[in-house]
Formats: C-alpha cells, sequence, structure tokens
C-alpha cells in the first residue's frame, strides 16, 4: 500500500501545534475579513444608526422590514422576484445544462470539444459588461428597423421597459450567460457513470431515454443537489444584472428588484426619495438572506450528498 | 417488441444515429446564440456611428478604430485596467501565498484543533461574502481604507482563502510520504521543505486555485462599487458603470469600451480554455 499522510506519523508530524504558525496568517486574513463580519452583521440587524451613533432596538428593524407598508412592499416584491428568477435558472438553465451535458457526452459525436469552449464563453464575461450589452442591443433604436424591414413587428417592443416582461428578459439574459457552469459540471458527472454500466443497459435493449432515466440521472444525483444549491446561493444574491440592465431601483415599478438590489439600496446607497442607507436594515436583509440559504441548503445537501 | 427485434432495428439505424443530427442542430442554435451578442458587441465597435445605425447587424464596413482610440485617449482606460491588474495580481498572489502555506500546515497536522479550523474554512466555501457588506463598510471606514485598492484586495483575499486552503488541502495530503521523509532525514525543515518540495508539486493545484478566483475577482462590481469612488481608484467593471449617463448616444463608443473590458479575460480563456473549466468548476464537483 502506497503510504500516504492521511494514516502516517512521521517525524515531520509529531502532531504538534507547531504547525500553527502556518496556518495564522490564513486564519487571521479569513477571520477579520470575512468569518467575523458575516456574524457580526447579524447583531448589527438588532441596532439603528452608524458606528458613534449606534443604538440598540432590538427587532425592530426585522418588524419594519416584514410589515412596515413601504419597507414590506419593497421586500416582499423583491422577495417573489428573487424566486422568479430562481424558477428561471432551475427549470431554463440547469434543464438546458442538462441536456447539453447529455450531447457533449455522446462518445461518438464530433467537435464536441469545439461546442464547449463555444457555451462556456458567455461565463467569463463580467455580468456588468454583458447586461449592459443586452440592455443596448434588446433597445428598439438598435435592433428596431432592422426588424422592422424584415416583417417582425412584433419583436419590437421596449422588453425591458414593459413591466410584464423585465423580469423574465433580465433572466433569460442571466441564465444566457451561466449555462455554461451546469453544462460543465454535469458533463463531468456523467463522464464518471461507468461505461459497462451504459453497455449493459443497451444489451439489454434499454432505449437512450430509459438509459438516462434510471442509470445516469440517479448516478449524478449529487451533482444536481450541487447545481440547485449553487443555483439557489448565488441567485440570492444577484446584483450586477439588475444594476446593468435596469439600474439599481429595479425598474420598470421594481418589477425586476431582487433581494439584491434591495440590499444594495437599503443598506449601502439609500433607498428613495430619502437617499440615506440605513445599515441596520441592510444587516436585517443580510440576516433574512443568511436565514434563507440555510434553510434552502442544508436539506438540499442531506438529501443528495449521501455518503460516498 | 421483443429485444430481438429492437436490437436489429437499432442496428440498421446505428450509422444515422451515429451522426448525432440532433445534438449538432441543438449545439448550432446555442453556439448562434451565444456568439451573436458577441459579435454584435465587436462589430459596431468597429462601425463609425452612422454606420452602426444603418445597419447594426452587417459587418463594420467602412472600419474605424477611433472608438478604442477615444476610449483609450479620452476615456483613460489603461487607469482603470492598471487598477484591475494590480487588485487581482496582488489579491491572487496572496490567496496562493497564505491558502498554501495553510493547506501545507492542514495537511500535516492532525489532531482536533486542525480538523476543526478546516471546517471552519469549509463553511465559508458555502456563504456568500455579500452577506457581511454592512460590517465590512464600518471596518473600512474604521481602518482608513475606503477608496484605497487595499480595501477591496483585503476582501478577496478572505473570499478566496476558503476553496484554496480545501483544494490545497487535499492536494498535499495526496502527495506519497516518502517524499518528506527523505527530505527529513536530510536535515531539511518544515520551511525548507515548503519551498522546494510542497511549492513545485503543487503547481497544477494553484493553477486551479488561481483561475478559480480570477475571474470572479476581475469580474467583480459590488465591492469597487461600495468601496472605490475617487476616479484614480476605479477598476475597469467601474468604468463601464460610468456610461449610466456619459455619452450615451455614441454607442459604438460604448461598444468600444465593453469589449475592451470583456477581451482579455475572453482571450486568456481561449488560450487556456481546459484550465478554466476545471477552474471554475472546481469545488463544486467534489474530489
Amino acid at each position: 500500500m502506497q503510504p500516504s499522510l492521511r494514516h502516517r506519523k512521521t517525524s515531520l508530524n509529531p502532531g504538534g501545534g507547531y504547525w500553527i504558525w502556518y496556518l495564522l496568517p490564513a486564519i487571521l486574513m479569513y477571520s477579520i475579513f470575512m468569518a467575523y463580519p458575516m456574524l457580526d452583521s447579524i447583531r448589527l440587524s438588532l441596532y439603528a444608526g452608524t458606528t458613534g451613533s449606534r443604538e440598540y432596538i432590538g427587532t425592530a428593524n426585522y418588524v419594519r422590514l416584514f410589515t412596515d407598508p413601504v419597507v414590506s412592499a419593497r421586500f416582499w416584491g423583491a422577495f417573489k422576484n428573487t424566486w422568479v428568477f430562481f424558477a428561471f435558472h432551475m427549470l431554463v438553465q440547469n434543464v438546458l445544462g442538462m441536456l447539453f451535458a447529455v450531447i457533449l457526452t455522446n462518445r461518438t459525436m464530433r467537435g464536441r470539444q469545439f461546442y464547449q469552449t463555444i457555451i462556456f464563453i458567455p461565463c467569463t464575461i463580467a455580468v456588468m459588461v454583458s447586461g449592459y450589452l443586452f440592455r443596448l442591443l434588446l433597445n428598439p433604436q438598435f435592433a428596431g428597423p432592422t426588424l422592422r424591414s424584415m416583417g417582425l413587428n412584433a419583436l419590437v417592443h421596449p422588453w425591458l421597459g414593459d413591466p410584464k416582461s423585465a423580469l423574465s428578459v433580465v433572466s433569460l439574459v442571466s441564465v444566457w450567460q451561466w449555462v455554461g457552469i451546469p453544462t460543465m459540471m454535469f458533463v463531468a458527472g456523467l463522464q464518471s457513470v461507468s461505461e459497462d454500466l451504459l453497455e449493459a443497459a443497451d444489451i439489454e435493449g434499454c432505449n437512450s431515454w430509459q438509459t438516462f432515466r434510471h442509470i445516469r440521472l440517479p448516478l449524478i444525483m449529487p451533482v444536481i443537489g450541487m447545481i440547485a444549491i449553487l443555483t439557489f446561493v448565488s441567485n440570492f444574491n444577484a446584483f450586477d444584472i439588475v444594476y446593468a440592465m435596469t439600474g439599481p431601483n429595479g425598474p420598470p415599478n421594481y418589477s425586476t428588484d431582487l433581494i439584491g438590489s434591495l440590499f444594495y439600496r437599503y443598506g449601502v446607497a439609500g433607498e428613495h426619495p430619502i437617499g440615506i442607507p440605513e445599515p441596520g436594515v441592510g444587516a436585517a436583509i443580510a440576516t433574512s438572506v443568511f436565514v434563507m440559504l440555510l434553510i434552502g441548503v442544508l436539506p438540499t445537501l442531506k438529501a443528495t450528498q449521501g455518503k460516498e | 417488441m421483443t429485444n430481438h427485434t429492437k436490437n436489429v432495428r437499432k442496428g440498421k439505424s446505428l450509422r444515422f444515429s451515429r451522426l448525432h443530427l440532433p445534438g449538432h442542430l441543438m449545439m448550432i442554435i446555442w453556439a448562434f446564440i451565444v456568439l451573436l451578442p458577441v459579435y454584435l458587441l465587436i462589430s459596431n465597435a468597429l462601425k463609425t456611428r452612422v454606420g452602426m445605425y444603418d445597419n447594426p447587424f452587417g459587418p463594420p464596413i467602412p472600419l474605424t478604430l477611433n472608438n478604442f482610440k477615444a476610449v483609450i485617449d479620452q476615456g483613460n482606460f489603461f487607469m482603470y485596467f492598471g487598477n484591475s491588474l494590480i487588485v487581482v495580481s496582488v489579491s491572487l498572489s496572496m490567496i496562493l501565498l497564505l491558502g498554501s502555506l495553510a493547506g501545507y500546515g492542514l495537511a500535516h497536522w492532525q489532531g482536533k484543533l486542525s480538523r476543526g479550523l478546516y471546517f471552519f474554512f469549509m463553511i465559508g466555501m458555502m456563504l456568500p461574502i455579500k452577506i457581511a457588506t454592512i460590517r465590512l463598510m464600518e471596518l473600512m471606514k474604521t481602518l482608513g481604507l475606503f477608496n484605497h485598492l487595499s480595501s477591496i484586495i483585503l476582501i478577496y483575499i478572505a473570499m478566496g482563502l476558503p476553496i484554496a486552503v480545501f483544494i490545497l488541502t487535499e492536494f498535499i495530503r495526496g502527495l506519497p510520504g516518502d517524499l518528506y521523509e527523505a527530505a527529513h532525514m536530510d536535515g531539511a525543515r518544515r520551511g525548507k521543505i515548503y519551498c522546494s518540495i510542497v511549492l513545485p508539486l503543487i503547481k497544477p493545484a494553484l493553477a486551479t486555485v488561481g483561475i478559480y478566483n480570477l475571474v470572479p475577482i476581475w469580474n467583480d462590481l459590488w465591492f469597487p462599487l461600495i468601496f472605490i469612488t475617487q476616479e484614480d481608484k476605479k477598476t475597469v467593471l467601474l468604468a463601464v458603470t460610468k456610461l449610466q449617463g456619459q455619452y450615451t448616444s455614441d454607442w459604438p463608443r460604448i461598444f468600444a469600451l465593453l469589449t475592451l473590458s470583456a477581451l482579455p479575460v475572453i482571450a486568456l480563456y481561449l488560450m487556456f480554455s481546459k484550465s478554466f473549466v476545471t477552474g471554475l468548476t472546481a469545488g463544486a464537483v467534489k474530489g
């Protein structure tokens, strides 16, 4: 057996706390600039004001966030929009990703590497750039004349200015951008399904749908769970796409306002029309997101990441 | 239908199914959907204003580089680019240095405390650092780091460490133990072993960690937007945010700025696409 470090007490390895010196710089950086601020944000959600003028107000920020007529309308509006945004990613992005991955793992297909490379290109572009690009391309000023001359008048529409379509369009642009991530993860997952198993299924006369449904799908459950978690976490933090495509207020009429943009307005920039940030309310929004992530992520982890 | 007849039918259509026509069709349609906006971005950056309005979908004839010139000369593009470059390179080198030291320690140190510390880092892989924003703003105010590149650099280092520690610890654990034994018998000390044995061996893992962090840091808008308001400290993406108001009627110039902001990463990706894909999907697929 190859002796590895896992089961070996080497002379280098006296079990000593001396190693702490190697860990200390990383621990300090990570604690000061990530772990501690995250935890302390929860405490800040119980205060009003900023450093110097801070006072403890108990759960007043949460009461305001969930029940105040104006603030809660914004919060629940953004909450609902974020779920719609998430639904688009689960149903369109991840299903497309799965479909692409199934196509791209056909061993006899040519040009797989080429397609894979193209699908992944948008993932490397900043959301700010791609969002702004689509904002211009979707402006009727840009393609309107061409579309009209082609007789496609129905397509000439201020898609981002219409509260009925804006959120769907923003979501689809985000899907366009990120579909490469689930695709690659599914490709990696599907490639690890043993070839013998698929061959056996083939000999037994399974058609490709049956093979997929009963052999590949159950075997890549952990990957599906991981993708669902990643999608959930990133969607509940999405901000750039709204900022770039419609603006930090989530126009028109707050129809593209997501939790991320709401957080930015209340906690960082200051909500219109007062324009003074309320760190306490911002921290309460962040804490709510944190709790939602825990509620969403932990059961998914448990259900899909079985013992290896 | 029996299995036998099924297999016969399959055999006949095998050649045809090997062509994967529906698969190719699907992939070609999606490739078109991906590449069309990219084509429109670059081709319109090369047009004059009139040329763009006349024919937004056509090739850039007559071709002009004036938009790029304007973005670089009047738009100060290289100043923003330089700032982004500083942020990315300092953050990445610190992530790799601190991450590999910690990974080296965690791989060798077996005890309750080290397992606890490993878990402490792992939690950070699941939680988005944006949640900490409000407290980070106070912290940076106290430290007087608003409008200093170091504010976002410090945050990026912290943000990149969990995945770095995870990947590097696992990688160093997988290295054969004999290597250390031999070096130790030669009387090499831990620090020397780290420099002369561990570092050269973990290069592939360092590359994965580097790419995993490179793209999100280069493309991050959130933290620069909050901490940097001073013109000469702004990153490339903050230059893009200024578009919301500035020369809005000069679309080709906007396209030129967007092209210049996107192109460096796209070019890097096309050169090293394999490592990019492994890097960006690392941490997601375990093992």
